[in-house]
């Protein structure tokens, strides 16, 4: 092969070599200026609901447990006004084969994969997500390449990164670390290049359809258990794929009242793309990172459309401190039994603070946990901030300073999840649309596009143009 | 030292260096190269800080800076945080009131 294979070169075959590694031409179902089919496009590349239980009760993914966490909310209950302190509930994702929800995404993308010929997949990430895939790829015979964010620039790795290395190594995956900086995709794009290997990215229709089991799951748990449907559901809202999925999962049930949260930890001011902040970071998912640019532009990703589009979904998003997660994490510990990994615990967090605004007899649940273990855990992670010159104290959190300090709560009565301001996520959604993509005659289809993709309505999306 | 071809070890290259690199990144990881770290199966007998080829496990062929054989995970649970203890004892106190509850 004598192609160029500059960074430049390799970049501007994107279009090409995404194409041939994902096996779907999404220009099929555009229109319009702005506008796609998102539901022509999950329909027709994605998988019926119950081909996808079929796809992961064979790989021995889903139904996982549905865990009641009683003294939590006999805590919560004492914090809140009188009569409020919803119960409290936690769907036990940890319990899937690679330790977390993300086997779902991965289970279908790497069945897609096999079905489609593929001797193997590709994956860029520093997450559960990569580990997922290895152990899918193990199960079905297929060879698994897995690039990693990892390291600043003077070697230092996150802890919790580098255990993932070593989760996707144990499932004989083949690990990829770079340093900090978006040019993985150059070197992601490199090998599905070299391999043609399936791109086994996090947003194909596949992956978020994957996700839709556990929404369903979820129904159709509390339908057995208490009779209704959940009140609210809190997500950790990263790329936007588990709210996504979850919540088409609770519609496909018909639980059309439940209100969907996202959850994200606060990690302001510190840049994803910088050397220097990398390692100030102790969360390197679930957090405002990701969160808000792919909320607020979901096409950002390494598929033309993303099928993870949160804000189609979510009624309300709320952010969450480092130092009240991390407290969070050991509260589940010392309360419930229940060792997890601290980022999944981001919802727990703002779960735990939305409860006491709820009646007592309303449900909200937590609906993913992770796995723990050395590097991926509370201690390991507080240790390495601490290394890295992060004060860790107790007192208020909302006066954490992501990157100086760490703040856990000095009593749980200091969690509270803060709103965002939803409308606010909504005007940067359509102004992205509009101006980052130099989009000019905007046609009435797009307008009802971008209200459907905000939840809101055409006079709304007309309004935020008009400020534009 | 000699490292035997067929050992399992870890390599270094640069992917890009601080010139190549996107121009829409910050400033501080614009000063550093793109640096990458595999793992193989050497393809020949060297020692560290040879450029050598090593066979991956998915079966590809790369080459790269040798820098270590036998590579290990030394990730661990940490130093001891103290703070992590105070949080179990405070959360049984308001739950459970301490001694009432032996």
């Amino acid at each position: 092969m004598n192609r160029d294979m500059s960074f430049q070169a390799v970049m501007s075959r994107k279009s090409e070599i995404m194409k041939k590694a994902v096996g779907i031409d999404y220009s099929v179902f555009e229109y319009g200026k702005i506008a796609f089919d998102y539901e022509r496009m999950m329909r027709e590349t994605g998988y019926t609901l119950q081909e996808m239980q079929t796809i992961q009760g064979e790989a021995g993914v889903g139904n996982t447990p549905l865990l009641e966490l009683k003294n939590l909310t006999a805590l919560a209950r004492k914090l809140a006004p009188e009569k409020k302190g919803a119960r409290i509930f936690m769907k036990d994702e940890a319990s899937n084969p690679s330790g977390s929800f993300k086997a779902r995404r991965a289970a279908n993308a790497v069945y897609h994969a096999k079905k489609l010929g593929n001797k193997g997949v590709i994956a860029a990430t520093s997450g559960n997500y990569g580990a997922a895939v290895a152990s899918q790829a193990a199960i079905h015979g297929l060879k698994c390449i897995i690039v990693q964010e990892c390291y600043d620039s003077t070697g230092k790795g996150q802890p919790e990164i580098i255990e993932k290395a070593r989760k996707c190594e144990a499932y004989g995956a083949e690990v990829i670390q770079l340093t900090v900086g978006p040019e993985l995709f150059y070197t992601f794009l490199k090998l599905l290049e070299e391999t043609g290997y399936f791109n086994a990215s996090l947003y194909t229709p596949f992956g978020i359809a994957g996700v839709e089991t556990l929404g369903y799951e979820l129904a159709m748990q509390f339908r057995e258990r208490e009779g209704k449907d959940p009140d609210v559901v809190v997500c950790t809202n990263a790329g936007g794929g588990n709210l996504t999925g979850t919540a088409r999962g609770l519609i496909k049930a018909g639980a059309n009242d439940t209100i969907i949260v996202g959850a994200s930890v606060n990690l302001k001011g510190l840049h994803m793309a910088s050397d220097k902040d990398f390692n100030k970071k102790s969360f390197t998912t679930g957090h405002t990172g990701f969160g808000i640019p792919f909320s607020t532009w979901p096409d950002r990703s390494d598929v033309p459309r993303s099928a993870a589009r949160p804000l189609r979904y979510m009624d309300r998003y709320v952010l969450v401190n480092q130092g009240e997660v991390f407290y969070m994490t050991e509260a589940l510990a010392q309360l419930e039994g229940l060792e997890r990994g601290p980022a999944g615990n981001t919802s727990l967090a703002a779960a735990f603070s939305i409860a006491q605004e709820m009646e007592k007899d309303q449900i909200i649940v937590v609906q993913e946990t992770e796995y723990t273990g050395a590097g991926k855990h509370i201690q390991p992670q507080l240790s390495f901030a601490r290394e890295n010159g992060i004060e860790i104290q107790f007192g208020n959190p909302q006066e954490e300073i992501q990157g100086k300090n760490i703040i856990l709560p000095k009593d749980p009565s200091f969690i509270k999840a803060i709103d965002l301001e939803m409308d606010k996520i909504r005007r940067s959604y359509i102004k992205n649309s509009i101006e980052t993509n130099g989009i000019q005659n905007i046609k009435d289809e797009d307008i009802q596009f971008m209200a459907v993709e905000t939840k809101t309505t055409v006079e709304f999306v007309k309004k935020v143009m008009e400020e534009l | 030292m000699m490292v035997k071809k067929g050992t399992w070890v870890r390599i270094h290259d640069i992917v890009l260096t601080s010139a190549e690199r996107s121009p829409n990144i910050p400033e501080d990881t614009k000063e550093v190269p793109l640096e990458m770290w595999t793992k193989g199966f050497l393809q020949g007998d060297a020692v560290v800080g040879d450029v050598v080829k090593v066979r991956t496990i998915t079966g590809r062929d790369v080459k790269g800076k040798l820098v270590e054989a036998n590579p290990h995970y030394d990730h661990d649970y940490g130093r001891f945080v103290p703070e992590i203890l105070e949080i179990g004892l405070q959360l049984k106190e308001l739950l459970w009131g301490g001694d009432d509850h032996e």
